[in-house]
């Protein structure tokens, strides 16, 4: 699984955040994502898939 | 409850697509139909009142999902062919073109449309901004017109006169509020709205309810107040409000009261679940009938709805948010606000346009407002529904 953030698109929910904390993380100026880990682990998959599709701004694709 | 055979979403939008990702993701391999009511392939609306007006964006990069991605939901989407009507019995939905779809789940997403002032239809220069369609339209006359008129102190009224500003029109926006957001934010950030926008260079013509309109030979000429007062325009924007997009189940049974009205589950009837701006559903936690007419409420709801699809027993009971873009300035709206709490500065500094705002009924935190601290608003999301006994400034 490969994870690609689209920075412009993200709008500062922090929803990913919320549900993958070790993948996502948000910048203190401005609460734009931060991709932590391009390249998550098997057993994180189902929640950054989640993330994904859950993410209000549409920026995070999700390539398996 | 076993899976259904079959499962019909009725709306290709966020709460429709976001039901479809989920029961996929949950591993369901019946067959699933998409019914959408517009040509278009699922896109994304919050950007259509910015990027996409502004013409930042081509309308391709507002779409959900890319169509490669899509066709790996293994869903056949029906587009361009809107649902008239519901036989729940047979859960069997007819379209404007006399197809009929039948599923063993009907999830009802149809979403919200427009109000609209009584005499716009048919006007040249009168919009509203729901659909892709809406947006481009409107961003034709915009580049065309040069006085624009927005008829509207919400939320989509501030982010389209924002946007028609920064487009370079003599802005002006026409609502009964004190100020834009008053009733949602308080006073406070309500004040600090209008400053951004006045800075900007939006004019503010607030707290006259808007009777009309006048026009000349077809076309809008201004927007009429209840003052008797007429604001010239040559584009008038009318954003306020939504109704939910619900009048197609006229007749069916399917109880409607401001919305589809759904149980704790998103459940209207055996078999037949709404989801996003069309469902009033029982917040447990809250103890209300809740409609929201929020982009994250879409997502999260679908996702809800495919789980009680499939058996999954389970109230829906989110933290509702929202956000704003306007100008240089990102609002986050997380839990409920309200023009009647206890607001309390707890981070940042408004005299600096970049703070935290906690909003308190009897004691106990509703909802945080995040003014250019998105990511320090969505850490005191989890204070929601707590008691705080000392308030202030930490």
């Amino acid at each position: 699984m490969k994870v690609i953030v689209d920075q412009e698109k993200c709008c500062g929910a922090g929803t990913c955040v919320l549900l993958a904390p070790d993948v996502f993380d948000q910048r203190d100026e401005d609460g734009i994502v931060v991709l932590l880990d391009e390249a998550p682990p098997a057993e994180l998959a189902d929640v950054v898939r989640e993330a994904a599709s859950v993410c209000p701004g549409v920026a995070i694709t999700v390539n398996e | 409850m076993s899976a259904p055979d079959g499962v019909l979403v009725v709306g290709a939008s966020a709460a429709g697509l976001a039901a479809v990702e989920a029961l996929r993701r949950k591993e369901y391999r019946g067959p699933i139909t998409v019914l959408g009511a517009e040509r278009h392939l699922p896109y994304d609306r919050p950007p259509l009142s910015k990027q996409v007006l502004a013409g930042t964006w081509p309308p391709d990069r507002a779409r959900l999902r890319p169509p490669e991605v899509l066709s790996t939901l293994d869903a056949e989407f029906v587009l361009g062919d809107a649902a008239v009507g519901l036989d729940v019995p047979a859960r069997t939905v007819r379209t404007a073109s006399g197809r009929e779809f039948t599923a063993e789940a009907v999830v009802v997403a149809t979403g919200s449309r427009a109000r609209t002032l009584p005499g716009q239809d048919g006007l040249a220069g009168v919009h509203v901004l729901r659909t892709l369609d809406d947006a481009l339209a409107l961003r034709e006359d915009l580049l065309a017109g040069s006085r624009v008129v927005v008829v509207g102190d919400g939320v989509l009224g501030t982010e389209i006169a924002a946007t028609a500003r920064m487009m370079g029109l003599a802005v002006t926006i026409a609502g009964p509020q004190r100020a834009p957001l008053a009733y949602q934010f308080g006073a406070l950030p309500a004040q600090l709205l209008a400053g951004l926008h006045t800075s900007n260079g939006v004019e503010l013509r607030l707290g006259a309810g808007v009777t009309g309109l006048s026009s000349h030979e077809g076309r809008v000429t201004g927007v009429c107040l209840e003052t008797g007062e007429v604001l010239p325009a040559d584009v008038v924007v009318v954003a306020f409000g939504a109704a939910p997009a619900a009048d197609w189940l006229a007749g069916s049974g399917v109880p409607r009261d401001n919305g589809i009205v759904c149980d704790s589950r998103c459940r209207a009837a055996e078999g037949i679940y709404a989801a996003g701006d069309v469902a009033r559903w029982h917040h447990e936690t809250l103890d209300v009938l809740l409609r929201l007419e929020n982009r994250t409420n879409a997502t999260e709801q679908g996702i809800a709805v495919a789980g009680a699809i499939l058996g999954e027993d389970r109230p829906y009971t989110p933290v509702p948010y929202f956000w704003t873009d306007q100008f240089d300035v990102k609002i986050q709206v997380h839990g409920v606000l309200g023009a009647d709490a206890d607001v309390t500065v707890v981070d940042g500094d408004p005299a600096e346009h970049r703070f935290v705002a906690t909003y308190r009924r009897d004691g106990v935190v509703t909802g945080v407002l995040g003014w250019n601290m998105a990511k320090q608003a969505r850490l005191l999301r989890q204070e929601i529904g707590k008691s705080v006994l000392v308030g202030g400034k930490s």
